[in-house]
């Protein structure tokens, strides 16, 4: 009988959930709405070799590897030979930690009877850490807020008042970011102990069974997938609107022999502004795009990710270097599995979608009062356009992807701060048509109460490139972005919004797959009654009679299914 | 309450419609009978007659008819309500739709959305326009919706829900409209949100007030012809119906507000194990109910379940968070896990042993039940180790064969992991108990609680196979298994107050506290919770609860504080920020110094005083060792078979005691009591499992 390795099964299922106890304590605790609405933090647990054994499923894959990563980090600059129990460590150096400043990582490490066993890392997005503030307009990183090497956060349990007391003369926030960083603490202190109390129970002194146990079975099962694919290279493009300028974005994933490799080789260079990505982010997405296409079963560790290889030249956006500006990082990082996928098509066709709206379609507004009464407020909402339509299946409306990011309630935001949000709904005809729809984007329409003017600070995209439709389908809707009283808008920077006028924008929709002649005809007269598409896409691209589209929309008035 | 008459307790489940009868003595009767999907009602009158016949006593002689029923979620699951239409602020007319604009799975290209409950085209718009503080930006023409109103008669609806932004701070245009409708389409049922849900985040709300609207004409038919019914029979009780909040209703708020009957069951389930902890003076427990798909933990503190304002019904995929529709009403907070005797154990790609959600149901079953499963489910698992008497399972009703466990343990999983049966029955049972230990983990984390300390009290048909193992995982010393555990939720029907909790979404920060005003919305909050109570017992005491939800300004996430009466009669904005400071701490262990606090939503709940419960504080005489035969039981803490004890249940009297290994064998299941575990029969029935020193150290 093999009894140990029922037991080794119950401790890998243990970890996973420590680690989910993890971020959900994070989640419970912080003060940043990206963390509580939009899921944007990581958890994870480390053998003593640094490597990632299980890692909590939340909102974003763009701390996929960086996480990963991390620990290895730690260990070099703090000297895995002076770290003592009740040690904290952080930093948020973006080439270190996962890729902007507004990113802190702590790391603890764990100790078992006076022995080191394994570490906890955890990552959240905080509200602000100084600088210009949240957005592309900073110059270099040292404009974008305060960087904290990989330091000690607290020794031996005694957290470092010097360390806190600059960063609270730094940020915007401070009460709120050091009660962040306190979170972050007792989130891999409950961790902790939770391992400690696991290792007890199954009389562990050490790891290296289960570590073992967990990455061989991990490579294997990642390998056998790989070993599944044609052993091809392919390169995809594609073209994105960028800051000032477009950038090109481009990738070659090629499958060999035990892992795949995707090079941005050939990607346009840093640009101007912080929408700049350092390669750790990079890595995350495109090794995300090709574990949800090849192995999303397989949960991540370190030997699951290892095998995915990406590399870029130095000085391209996807791997840009100190001390380029990288507060935005999201913009391209959110278009590189978009980029992957056209490349990995031509591998392995019908398995991957159509392009999407690719990055969230995010803007700040920054509200003051034009007169006496007024409030000033700064206010963050997230938004999605349409997802790419699958080969098998119409895109998902207003849905975020790859971002796994939760949009704000209307009510919530208007709670804020004195802005209102006239228009949320979805964008009719705005799915790349086809076989399979793509995903419809949005409408939104944003202004302030009476007595106030704001700034915008627009972080949209595909305005001048929309998301392309794959085997036949068609592209989706672009961008849209205008001030109400006729005023031209940009979809990237800062903007002025008088008093009284509202920005109306339309987020772009996903892509569509297939040839559209071929769609299911049940699915267009449910499209055309639900209003997803309109009566002359119906006729125009579908083919349906004038008749039918009478026969659907009268329908839809009597209150039939559709 | 106490009881002059004998009451009835009515659980109608996917399967059975659970009927208990309590005497005014407190002697019950209980009985199952298979849910009649088509007409409920018959099913019920047929299990009072059974038991009505057993007391032998008339319908007639019954002073209460409590019940609870899972044909409102079924509804919402099967999507069978009516033909319903949205009316809510231009603008916002995808609402329920967008959702939260994210995938609740991360790794899955081909992930399919909920559909919403309503058609994009049987959502409508007018135009108006609220703001957070309640004024009002566009005014609301009465003109519109006379004109909506001829739009939705085309349409043929016959149920309408009303959801407008910021509504719950400013009802005008939400009655405004129901006002028109009502002269306008006067058959047409209006649901309107600042009543249904008066809670901010429109989502929730707008979804909330659909699933009312859409399940109030056949859960208002249903209930008119249930009570036609009882009176044929002769049944002149009173009827009232058990709510998601674990208290009792009247038929006609029932009928008006049917969307918080949803998880009415499981809710008298959590009653019932607040009851057994009130008599055993137990502060902090565990329930835990599991079935043939499922598995409910709830965490009841000082004899009253958690509540929370939110939950999700009808999760589409894999039971994953997100998948469903939420509905906020003040609920019982229950974790549901795909973790059932019934729950399927394959092998993943990495070798992994996975078990659940998917479940073999009744039809075929597990592979022991001969009926053509193959794969191993949990029950197959159970039978191997020895948990389960293959001659007498479910009061010998199905005849088990092990064998054919053996041959799906063995393919499924044995076999590809280089495992024995054995070993592999181990594995898939020491899974699904570690699955349902993580989910408890984290809920309990969730909350803010260590499980270290709680006492697990255990029912459903499945639980006391699995009870003990799982106490062990969580570090939970002491395990209650109640007679009368397959009907739980009926019984705990009978043990509920009436209640009714009102809430509101107000915001105020403490540092701009106003007195006047919050003492002015807890005496609204107050009348409005004691009317609903008063009118189902015009002369009972009933008291109030008051909490307020409250956070940092910044935070996303409330902690419930409950104001005692000095406070709710003076409201003090130090006291207030005292007790929010206190209870964050024992939460997260430190406060934030230098932010601001605010309120958030405002709850009363007003309910009848419980009913006295008997306590069991002595412990019981002893009775001495019970030997019983021998039996081999593979245990799972020690990692291999033992030489065990089995004993009737019928033969523990009051102070019995058993040693583990044990099992305790009933005709509806099996109490499985691990080595190092004592189990002792206490004065009301309950096995009390005991970790062994323990309870040597409480006889010395």
């Amino acid at each position: 009988m093999r009894l140990s390795d029922v037991a080794l099964q119950v401790i890998w299922n243990r970890l996973i959930s420590v680690v989910e106890e993890q971020a959900q304590a994070l989640v419970r605790t912080a003060f940043s709405t990206s963390v509580r609405e939009a899921g944007d933090l990581s958890a994870g647990v480390y053998d003593a070799e640094g490597r990632m054994l299980a890692q909590a499923v939340t909102g974003t894959p763009g701390h996929v590897n960086a996480m990963a990563d991390a620990v290895a980090h730690f260990m070099r600059e703090i000297g895995v030979e002076t770290m003592a129990e009740g040690d904290v460590y952080v930093t948020n150096d973006p080439w270190l930690g996962t890729g902007h400043l507004h990113d802190i990582t702590m790391v603890t490490p764990s100790f078992l009877d006076g022995r080191l066993v394994g570490y906890f890392a955890c990552t959240a997005h905080i509200v602000d850490i100084g600088g210009r503030g949240f957005g592309a307009d900073a110059a270099s990183v040292f404009e974008e807020g305060l960087r904290l090497p990989i330091m000690r956060f607290a020794a031996r349990g005694v957290v470092d008042r010097t360390l806190l007391t600059i960063v609270r003369a730094n940020v915007r926030e401070p009460d709120q970011l050091v009660g962040d960083m306190h979170a972050l603490a007792t989130c891999n202190e409950i961790g902790h102990r939770r391992l400690v109390e696991t290792m007890r129970e199954f009389g562990l002194a050490d790891l290296t069974k289960v570590s073992d146990f967990i990455l061989t079975a991990s490579r294997q099962a990642t390998l056998e997938r790989i070993a599944a694919l044609p052993r091809q290279s392919a390169t995809g493009e594609m073209t994105v609107d960028g800051f000032d300028r477009p950038i090109t974005l481009r990738a070659t994933v090629s499958v060999e022999d035990g892992r795949i490799v995707t090079d941005f080789a050939g990607t346009s260079p840093v640009d101007a502004k912080g929408i700049n990505c350092p390669l750790v982010y990079t890595k995350a997405y495109a090794c995300y795009a090709l574990k949800v296409a090849i192995a999303p079963d397989i949960p991540n560790n370190h030997a699951s990710l290892s095998p995915f290889e990406v590399l870029a030249p130095e000085g391209t956006i996807v791997n840009a270097v100190h001390p380029a500006p990288v507060a935005l990082r999201h913009i391209v990082g959110h278009f590189v599995p978009d980029t992957v996928f056209a490349a990995f098509d031509q591998i392995v066709p019908g398995l991957v979608p159509a392009e999407g709206a690719g990055c969230l379609c995010n803007f700040q507004v920054s509200l003051r009062p034009t007169g006496p009464g007024g409030r000033r407020a700064e206010v963050l909402t997230f938004n999605s356009g349409g997802s790419g339509a699958r080969p098998s299946a119409d895109g998902l409306n207003a849905t975020a992807f790859p971002s796994g990011v939760m949009t704000m309630p209307v009510e919530a935001t208007e709670h804020a701060g004195p802005v209102v949000i006239w228009r949320k709904e979805l964008r009719a005809g705005s799915g790349g048509v086809g076989a399979h729809r793509g995903g419809l984007g949005q409408h939104m329409e944003v202004g302030a109460l009476p007595g106030h003017e704001f700034d915008i600070q627009a972080m949209l995209d595909r305005r001048d490139h929309p998301a392309r439709g794959r085997q036949g389908g068609g592209d989706g809707a672009p961008t849209k972005i205008a001030r109400s009283d006729g005023a031209a808008m940009g979809v990237k920077g800062k903007q002025f919004v008088p008093e009284a006028a509202r920005v109306v924008m339309a987020f772009p929709g996903g892509g569509g797959y297939g040839d559209p002649a071929q769609r299911d005809r049940a699915l267009v007269h449910r499209d055309l009654a639900r209003g997803y598409i309109d009566a002359l896409q119906a006729r125009e691209v579908y083919g349906l009679s004038a008749d039918d589209v009478e026969a659907v929309l009268a329908a839809a008035k009597r209150g039939e299914a559709g | 309450m106490a009881a002059t008459r004998a009451r009835l307790g009515v659980d109608i489940g996917g399967t059975f419609t659970d009927v208990v009868l309590e005497t005014a003595e407190g002697v019950r009767h209980s009985t199952k009978v298979l849910t009649t999907y088509a007409a409920p009602e018959n099913a019920i009158v047929e299990g009072m007659a059974r038991v009505c016949a057993a007391a032998g006593m008339a319908p007639s002689a019954l002073g209460q008819v409590i019940h609870g029923t899972t044909l409102a979620t079924n509804a919402l699951i099967e999507r069978r309500g009516a033909r319903t239409a949205l009316v809510t602020t231009e603008g916002f007319r995808d609402v329920i739709e967008m959702r939260t604009e994210s995938r609740f799975e991360q790794y899955d290209l081909n992930l399919t959305l909920p559909e919403p409950l309503l058609p994009r085209q049987m959502r409508f718009t007018v135009a108006e326009r609220v703001t957070a503080d309640g004024s009002v930006a566009i005014p609301l023409d009465r003109r519109e919706v006379e004109a909506l109103a001829d739009r939705l008669a085309e349409a043929q609806v016959e149920s309408v829900a009303v959801g407008l932004l910021h509504s719950y701070i400013a009802p005008a245009h939400e009655r405004l409209v129901r006002e028109v409708l009502a002269e306008r389409l006067p058959d047409v049922s209006v649901s309107i949100s600042s009543e249904v849900s008066p809670q901010m985040r429109e989502y929730e709300r707008f979804n909330t007030t659909i699933a009312n609207a859409y399940i109030k004409p056949l859960m208002a038919s249903y209930l008119g012809r249930l009570e036609q019914r009882l009176a044929d029979e002769g049944c002149t009780a009173d009827v009232f119906l058990m709510h998601s909040g674990g208290g009792i209703m009247s038929v006609a708020d029932a009928a008006a507000y049917p969307v918080r009957l949803v998880e009415s069951g499981p809710a008298g389930g959590a009653v019932f194990a607040a009851h057994v902890a009130a008599r055993h003076g137990l502060d902090r427990v565990l329930s835990f109910d599991m079935g043939g798909t499922t598995a409910k933990i709830c965490l009841i503190r000082d004899g009253a379940p958690k509540t929370a304002r939110v939950f999700e019904v009808a999760r589409s995929y894999r039971f994953k968070k997100g998948s469903g529709m939420p509905i906020s009403i003040p609920v019982i907070d229950m974790v549901e896990i795909g973790a059932g005797g019934g729950s399927l154990a394959s092998v993943d790609a990495m070798g992994r042993i996975q078990v659940g959600p998917e479940s073999a149901g009744s039809e075929p079953g597990p592979a022991c039940y001969g009926r053509g499963g193959e794969r191993p489910a949990v029950t197959d698992a159970d039978l191997m180790l020895g948990k389960l008497d293959p001659a007498n399972f479910a009061g010998g009703s199905i005849l088990l064969h092990p064998e054919r466990s053996a041959a799906a343990l063995h393919a499924q999983v044995g076999e590809r992991l280089g495992m024995d049966t054995e070993a592999a029955a181990y594995g898939v049972a020491e899974v699904v108990d570690e699955t349902m230990a993580n989910a408890a983990r984290v809920h309990a984390v969730e909350n803010g609680e260590d499980l270290s300390g709680y006492t697990m009290i255990a029912f459903g048909g499945a639980a006391p196979l699995h009870a003990g193992r799982l106490a062990q995982k969580l570090g939970i010393s002491r395990v209650l298994v109640p007679p009368g555990a397959g009907v739980g939720s009926a019984i705990g029907f009978l043990r509920a107050p009436f209640s009714f909790e009102a809430t509101r979404s107000v915001y105020m920060r403490m540092n701009a506290f106003d007195p006047g005003a919050a003492k002015a919305l807890l005496a609204e909050l107050t009348e409005e919770a004691t009317g609903f109570v008063r009118s189902c017992d015009a002369t009972a005491d009933v008291g109030a609860e008051v909490k307020l939800f409250m956070r940092y300004v910044g935070q996303g996430w409330e902690i419930p504080v409950a104001l005692p009466p000095e406070l709710v009669a003076a409201p003090d904005a130090g006291a207030i920020l005292a007790l929010f400071e206190a209870d964050y701490a024992r939460l997260f262990s430190r406060i934030v110094e230098g932010l601001d606090v605010e309120v958030t939503v405002w709850a009363v709940n007003a309910a009848t005083a419980p009913e006295p419960v008997e306590r069991v504080d002595q412990p019981p005489a002893a009775a001495g060792r019970v030997e019983g035969k021998a039996r081999t039981l593979f245990d799972a803490g020690l990692g291999q078979a033992a030489d065990a004890r089995e004993v009737a249940r019928d033969a523990m009297a009051p102070g019995a005691q058993v040693s583990g290994p044990a099992a305790v064998v009933e005709a509806e299941t099996t109490v499985i009591v691990p080595a190092g575990y004592d189990v002792l029969c206490q004065p009301d029935g309950c096995l009390d499992l005991v970790v062994a020193h323990e309870a040597k150290e409480d006889a010395a």
